[in-house]
């Protein structure tokens, strides 16, 4: 509150706060994702044959695509981090701007892969859905909106580096890195859980 | 307020970013939108007062209907409308409502009302003053984890505008009767409102544990080691790990439920349900029941957990005496928070469980009892030959201490399968729960309502209406759930509408009878304890910096502290507890008072500045 008081000093860990709360954040995140996951097990061992099945109507080369896609835009989000952190703007605005680029293009494919599952009816609610589709659109579902809720705060990062001075706080942008791995590491487990396991 | 002369001290602008000043924010982020943590633990403390009196108004439809079955709610009755609420022209209670009422008061007392009094409030208002920094590390991230909960209510009181009423499953809302509402796809139904209520207030709560964990972490004063931290603070701590890593299975769980329930999926519906809607089948009902408990049952240490910390304070500084076995408290408060993580099948013995298993999580539930009691064990030490000053504070920490013997005793009886099969579901839980989570929670809400209420508003809570609201709120209480352990023993069904359909529970009908008087007797009891914190608030005698003589930090914050809470630098010497501190003229010794001591047998003696510095100048 005022200079005198030495009551907002340095975190007694060294982390930064932001930093600290994301890391908590990610626990809990983890451990939602482990709720579905749970079920998922649970699930598919009493209904082998029928997940089997509609495993098979997934599309795994589109999803291959978009593993790799994530993959690349956690690897510019790090080298947009490092960019930030030594002061070079330009570079920060290339890898940051291929990040948001890199989760638009998994929406996209994304978008693709779910209109088709519009067109089977296959989506919740429609005729032709099941127990597998269900955690295939409640998984995928909340994965992609865990991608745009990372995009939003990236779109306004990049805006704000447009300004006089650049983006100021690196380490907001590496907290938010740590996010953008996470989703990335999510859908790492969610690939192969639906697309892969069935053989 | 007394800000205003800290802020014209010290007029230099400073670098800090996320921190507003506070005498140049127009009065909503002042009072409404506020980042500073004393005013979200006024919201919180304001909200949780509210749901408790909607809460308790459930609770006592309940009662009538349980002690007067077919009689017309008095007063209120006539008002009700009579659709599914009322019998038409009557005034009677419907069982469709009945059930109703039931899920309500549950979800509501749970959701609304002790997590965020325990998590909450306490969690906002003592963390950041007891570990002696200025606010929470992330301030903003701390007001929408209060600007969740309202919306989040009125999510959940938006039921009783649909065409089926509120939620009526249950506050377990077990599946295929929560899901399968009998109602077409996409229909919004008071169940569906309920999911989405809870998912917010889940959300609320893990934003708000994780600035706790950070705070805890990051913040604490200088020369604050982690075991110089107040029990409150360590409970609260705990707690937030909890939270962290149990709600969110919880929130899968809703989610799923979500879908079963609006888009007719079936995670938790098993084949070949005979139904008017089609259901594809595949799921398993007692999936949900695991997933739930997974959460729920951490959650019920999320309630008491807060609350036994805040009772540890409390009697430390009203005996006079440090805390009985300071680490083993901390110890056992990990402890039972890691037990609670181990234990949820104890609910589920009923549901159709493999023995073997039921074992185990029998097994597991009862070691529980082992640092539960090592708690009681130490609050008993810290009385032993205490100064006891019997402040209403302290009242209601041992009434905490007490109540939460009998119900941990009975928690004892329905964990060992056996004789859970007897009790399963019958008032002998109900009376189990309340003992916990009234006698237990509730009176611990109290305690620090009243030991905190100085810091929080700079004025002193009347003692003569603190002590009249603890003796009614204390005979009520008992008079009311006391009686169900009989009740629960002699067979009587919880969430039944009618007793008297059955013969054998027709001998039971006065029981009943006495308890619903003693739930009147305690939810009027209750209107004394709103009457002193708003009388206080205008009429109260102005509260010293330390009213108490206790030792911990908030206690060196101005008497009604404002944005940035201290007005002095605050540097830890010692721990919490030190009371009665031989060599010392006062017998308390604040932790941010300088001054040196030794340990002889377990006593703190303090040691002379000249004796300390002898030969070395």
């Amino acid at each position: 509150m005022s200079a005198a008081l030495n009551l907002s000093h340095e975190p007694v860990t060294k982390i930064a706060h932001g930093k600290m709360a994301m890391w908590a954040f990610l626990a809990s995140e983890l451990m939602f994702f482990t709720g579905f996951f749970g079920t998922f097990i649970v699930l598919r061992n009493t209904n082998y044959q029928a997940f089997y099945d509609a495993s098979h109507h997934l599309s795994w080369p589109l999803a291959l695509l978009n593993t790799f896609i994530l993959i690349g835009s956690s690897l510019t989000m790090a080298l947009a981090i490092y960019n930030l952190e030594r002061k070079n703007n330009g570079m920060f605005q290339t890898y940051l701007g291929l990040t948001i680029l890199g989760a638009f293009g998994f929406l996209i494919v994304k978008y693709f892969e779910y209109s088709a599952k519009w067109a089977d009816g296959l989506f919740p609610g429609q005729e032709n859905h099941t127990l597998f589709y269900s955690f295939y659109f409640i998984m995928t579902g909340f994965h992609a909106l865990h991608v745009i809720a990372g995009m939003i705060p990236m779109a306004f990062m990049l805006m704000k580096s447009y300004t006089k001075g650049g983006y100021p706080y690196p380490v907001k942008v590496e907290t938010l890195g740590l996010y953008w791995h996470f989703v990335d590491l999510m859908w790492i487990f969610i690939f192969p859980a639906l697309y892969l396991i069935f053989p | 307020m007394s800000t205003a002369t800290i802020e014209t001290a010290t007029p230099v602008a400073h670098e800090d970013h996320g921190h507003e000043h506070h005498h140049d924010l127009p009065w909503y982020r002042k009072y409404v939108f506020s980042t500073d943590h004393k005013v979200i633990a006024k919201q919180f403390m304001l909200s949780s007062l509210f749901f408790l009196f909607i809460g308790g108004a459930f609770a006592l439809f309940i009662r009538w209907q349980l002690a007067y079955p077919g009689k017309p709610v008095p007063v209120i009755g006539s008002i009700l409308p009579a659709t599914w609420v009322t019998e038409p022209g009557s005034g009677i209670i419907t069982p469709e409502f009945y059930t109703q009422l039931l899920t309500m008061h549950g979800s509501i007392m749970i959701f609304f009302v002790i997590i965020p009094f325990a998590a909450g409030m306490f969690g906002n208002f003592c963390i950041p003053l007891m570990i002696g920094t200025d606010d929470m590390a992330l301030p903003r991230l701390n007001m929408w984890s209060f600007w969740l909960v309202p919306p989040a209510g009125l999510i959940m009181m938006a039921g009783f505008f649909t065409d089926t009423g509120y939620a009526a499953a249950g506050w377990t809302s077990y599946p295929p009767l929560s899901a399968m509402t009998g109602l077409e796809k996409f229909t919004i139904s008071g169940q569906t409102l309920w999911l989405i209520s809870v998912f917010l207030v889940g959300f609320s709560s893990i934003m708000g544990a994780v600035n706790y964990v950070t705070t805890v972490l990051n913040k604490r004063a200088k020369g604050m080691k982690l075991f110089d931290m107040p029990l409150t603070v360590w409970a609260l701590f705990i707690t937030a790990i909890l939270v962290t890593l149990g709600t969110p299975v919880l929130a899968a769980g809703l989610a799923m439920l979500f879908m079963d329930n609006f888009l007719h999926t079936s995670f938790f519906l098993p084949d070949n349900l005979v139904t008017s809607s089609k259901y594809f089948g595949g799921g398993q009902p007692i999936l949900f029941q695991h997933v739930f408990w997974f959460y729920s049952h951490p959650a019920v240490y999320i309630m008491i957990l807060p609350l036994m910390g805040i009772v540890s304070d409390v009697m430390a500084t009203f005996s006079r005496k440090p805390i009985y076995g300071y680490k083993a408290m901390v110890f056992a408060i990990a402890g039972i928070a890691f037990l609670g993580f181990v234990v949820w099948g104890h609910h589920m013995f009923q549901s159709g469980m493999n023995p073997l298993l039921g074992t185990t999580f029998m097994l597991s539930t009862i070691v529980i009892a082992v640092p539960s009691s090592i708690k009681v064990f130490n609050w008993l030490g810290t009385l032993w030959r205490g100064n006891i000053k019997f402040s209403t504070a302290m009242l209601n920490a041992l009434a905490f201490v007490s109540m939460f013997i009998i119900g941990g005793l009975s928690g004892v009886f329905m964990a060992s399968a056996p004789v859970d099969i007897y009790i399963h579901d019958t008032y002998f839980i109900v009376a189990h729960i309340h003992y916990v989570l009234f006698g237990g929670s509730l009176f611990g809400i109290f305690a620090g309502i009243y030991y905190w209420y100085p810091k929080m508003y700079g004025k002193m809570l009347n003692e003569r209406w603190g002590k009249l609201h603890f003796v009614l709120t204390f005979i009520t209480f008992n008079l009311t759930f006391f009686p169900m352990h009989v009740l629960g023993l002699g067979g009587h069904m919880r969430r039944i509408y009618d007793p008297n359909v059955y013969d054998f529970l027709k001998g039971l009908s006065d029981v009943n009878e006495v308890i619903t008087i003693g739930a009147i007797g305690l939810g009027f009891a209750q209107l004394v304890l709103v009457f002193n914190v708003l009388w206080s608030l205008k009429y109260g005698k102005r509260a010293p910096r330390n009213p108490w003589r206790a030792n911990s930090l908030e206690w060196a914050a101005p008497e009604h502290p404002g944005h940035g809470n201290f007005d002095k630098d605050i540097t830890v010497y010692r721990g919490p507890y030190e009371f009665s501190a031989e060599g010392r003229k006062s017998d308390y010794w604040p932790q941010w008072e300088p001054g040196s001591s030794k340990t002889v047998n377990h006593h703190t003696i303090a040691v002379e500045e000249e004796t300390r510095s002898f030969g070395s100048h």
